[in-house]
Parts: C-alpha cells; sequence; structure tokens
C-alpha cells in the first residue's frame, strides 16, 4: 500500500519538474531560437510554393537572427501583417531605411523608405499583397528570416538573399 | 575536484536557462513591471513611474479605445513607446486641434491604431508619425506600483475622450 502510494508521488513529482522545464524551454526556443513554418500562397513564386496548391513548402524561420533587426536586401523574411495582425505574410527585402524604391502598382512612382522601415514584395508580382499595396513596413513588425526549405524532400534547400537586378533601388544610403 | 566544479557549473547554466526560459515565458505571454521615461503621458503617468503591464489583451485582440499600451516605435523598433489608444481601425480620427477653422480628419486604416499621449502639448505620437500596426502593440498598462502616492488603477483620458461605441 505504502509502496504504491510512493510510485504515484514521485510520479507526479517527476511530471511536474519536466512540465515546468521542458514546456517553458520548447516555447523560449520556437519563440526565440528557430521554428518551423508552411507557406501558404502564390506570392513567392517560383522561389516558394512553385507547385500552387498541390504541395506547399514548409520553411525554417530563423528568429536569432533578426534579434537586432538587421537583415539585408534580398533576404526572405516573415513579418506580422500589417493590415491583419493575426497572420504572418513572408515576402522578400527589397529596400531599406534611406533607400528609393520605383514601385509598381503603388499611389506613388518613387517612394523613400522611412527610418526604421523596410519595403517588401512578393517574388510574384501582380499577385503578391506587400509594400506596393500598404507601403512600407516598421521594423518591429518583423518576425523571422526564412533561411532553408525543409519539406518536401526534393526542394531541400537554402534559400539564397538574393536582389533581382531589376528591384535594385534607385538609390541607397551609404551606410 | 575539477569535476565537481563542472558539474556545478553545468547545473548553474541549467537553472539559469529555464528561469531565464520562465521569465521569457513570463513577460511575453503574461505580462510583467515596466519603469516609464518621459513626460508624454503626464499627468497619468510621470517620468520615472513604475507600472505594471498584461500582455493578455494584446494576444486576445482585446486592446480598446482609452487603453495605455506599450508598443514598439514605429522609427526605431528597439524602443518602445507608451500611449493611451484613441482610435481603432475604421475610426474617425481628427488630426487637427480643435482651435483651427478647418476641421481635417481621417480614418484609422484596417490593421492600425491611433496612439495619442495625454499630455498633448509634450507627446510625439499619432499626430506626428500617423496611425501604427496594431502588431507593433506589446502591452496593456493598467497599474501602477510606484510612486506609492499614486498607487492604484490608471486614471481615464484627462483629455475629455468619451470612448463610447458610436
Amino acid at each position: 500500500m505504502a509502496q504504491s502510494q510512493g510510485w504515484v508521488r514521485r510520479y507526479l513529482k517527476a511530471f511536474c519538474k519536466g512540465f515546468f522545464v521542458a514546456v517553458p524551454v520548447a516555447v523560449t526556443f520556437l519563440d526565440r531560437v528557430a521554428c518551423v513554418a508552411r507557406v501558404e500562397g502564390s506570392s513567392m513564386q517560383p522561389s516558394l510554393n512553385p507547385g500552387g496548391s498541390q504541395s506547399s513548402d514548409v520553411v525554417l524561420l530563423n528568429h536569432w537572427k533578426v534579434r537586432n533587426f538587421e537583415v539585408q536586401r534580398g533576404d526572405i523574411v516573415s513579418l506580422v501583417s500589417p493590415k491583419n495582425p493575426e497572420q504572418k505574410i513572408i515576402k522578400r527585402v527589397i529596400a531599406l531605411e534611406g533607400d528609393i524604391v520605383k514601385t509598381i502598382g503603388h499611389k506613388n512612382r518613387y517612394v523613400k523608405v522611412p527610418r526604421g522601415h523596410i519595403w517588401v514584395e512578393g517574388d510574384h508580382h501582380g499577385h503578391s499583397f506587400d509594400s506596393n499595396s500598404f507601403g512600407p513596413v516598421s521594423l518591429g513588425l518583423l518576425h523571422a528570416h526564412a533561411t532553408h526549405i525543409l519539406w518536401p524532400p526534393e526542394r531541400w534547400q537554402k534559400l539564397e538573399s538574393v536582389l533581382p537586378p531589376e528591384r535594385l533601388p534607385v538609390q541607397s544610403e551609404e551606410k | 575536484m575539477l569535476r565537481g566544479a563542472l558539474g556545478k557549473t553545468f547545473r548553474l547554466l541549467g537553472y539559469t536557462i529555464q528561469y531565464g526560459c520562465i521569465a521569457h515565458c513570463a513577460f511575453e505571454y503574461v505580462g510583467g513591471v515596466v519603469m516609464c521615461s518621459g513626460p508624454s503621458m503626464e499627468p497619468t503617468i510621470q517620468n520615472s513611474d513604475i507600472v505594471f503591464a498584461e500582455n493578455l489583451s494584446r494576444h486576445f485582440y482585446g486592446i480598446q479605445r482609452g487603453d495605455i499600451v506599450i508598443a514598439k516605435s514605429p522609427n526605431d523598433p528597439k524602443s518602445n513607446i507608451c500611449k493611451r489608444v484613441i482610435g481603432l481601425e475604421g475610426d474617425k480620427i481628427l488630426t487637427n486641434s480643435s482651435s483651427d477653422f478647418f476641421k481635417s480628419h481621417s480614418y484609422v486604416p484596417t490593421g492600425h491604431v491611433w496612439l495619442e499621449g495625454d499630455n498633448l502639448k509634450n507627446s510625439t505620437d499619432s499626430r506626428y508619425y500617423g496611425p501604427i500596426p496594431y502588431g507593433l502593440i506589446r502591452g496593456r498598462i493598467f497599474f501602477k506600483i510606484w510612486p506609492l502616492s499614486d498607487f492604484g488603477f490608471l486614471r481615464d483620458s484627462p483629455n475629455g475622450y468619451r470612448f463610447s461605441d458610436d
């Protein structure tokens, strides 16, 4: 009788200890270091989701790289949508603060990116809800840097930070 | 003796990581203590006051007009601002002071909020940088801890805003 009670108590103690260690560590890791996410939509074709609705790419999102809000032109980043805070969008960084971009479909032909903001665009112009619709986004909305495609296995690759030459900023601020 | 010291170091590291992660989860999902600086929220919050902020409202999208929020500054993501929510998405906002002859107004876009400090004469807020995206809001301030003479829940706006649902 005493033996079975002791077993239950030890089990409960081990469970609580595991729970209070494992859950915060796992949550902190997923929030601060890295997590994975499935990409939906066609706004980043052909880099992401080239197959359309048949197969969605799963990407590795690296939070650690953007902890100081440092991004480069050409990076693929995920950010909180400025129009809908419940949604995250994944786009490519085209211009940093101080650059002047030539827009596609924006109400102004040329836009200077204000301090603390970036200009993002999807690779599939015309099918992308990006800065050409909502203007420059604040760096505070930056969520993570997408570094690799993890799934499907035949699309396993590192995502390169390339800026298409026709989308280079008209003028960049020298740092 | 070296093995004992190494064991102790690893255990210390383990505890630090564990408590660090618990602290992150607490600040991120529940709330924490914040010290405010600056004159933009006087007289409701003075410089160097210590307040309690909760982050549950942000996650459940329960921020309302009249709430005092902490948000990331739109022009500098590494610093925080502390202002009152004057308008939510779709609200009509007067962008000129009422003493001007021509009143101009604008509507707060979807997914954005309009913030103003209580100290209107000395506050850089949405009247300067426009509405900010909801995603920049970090938490809601609802209780003052220090100074003890002002301990308690925070007052309504001294600028006479009536936040009825209209």
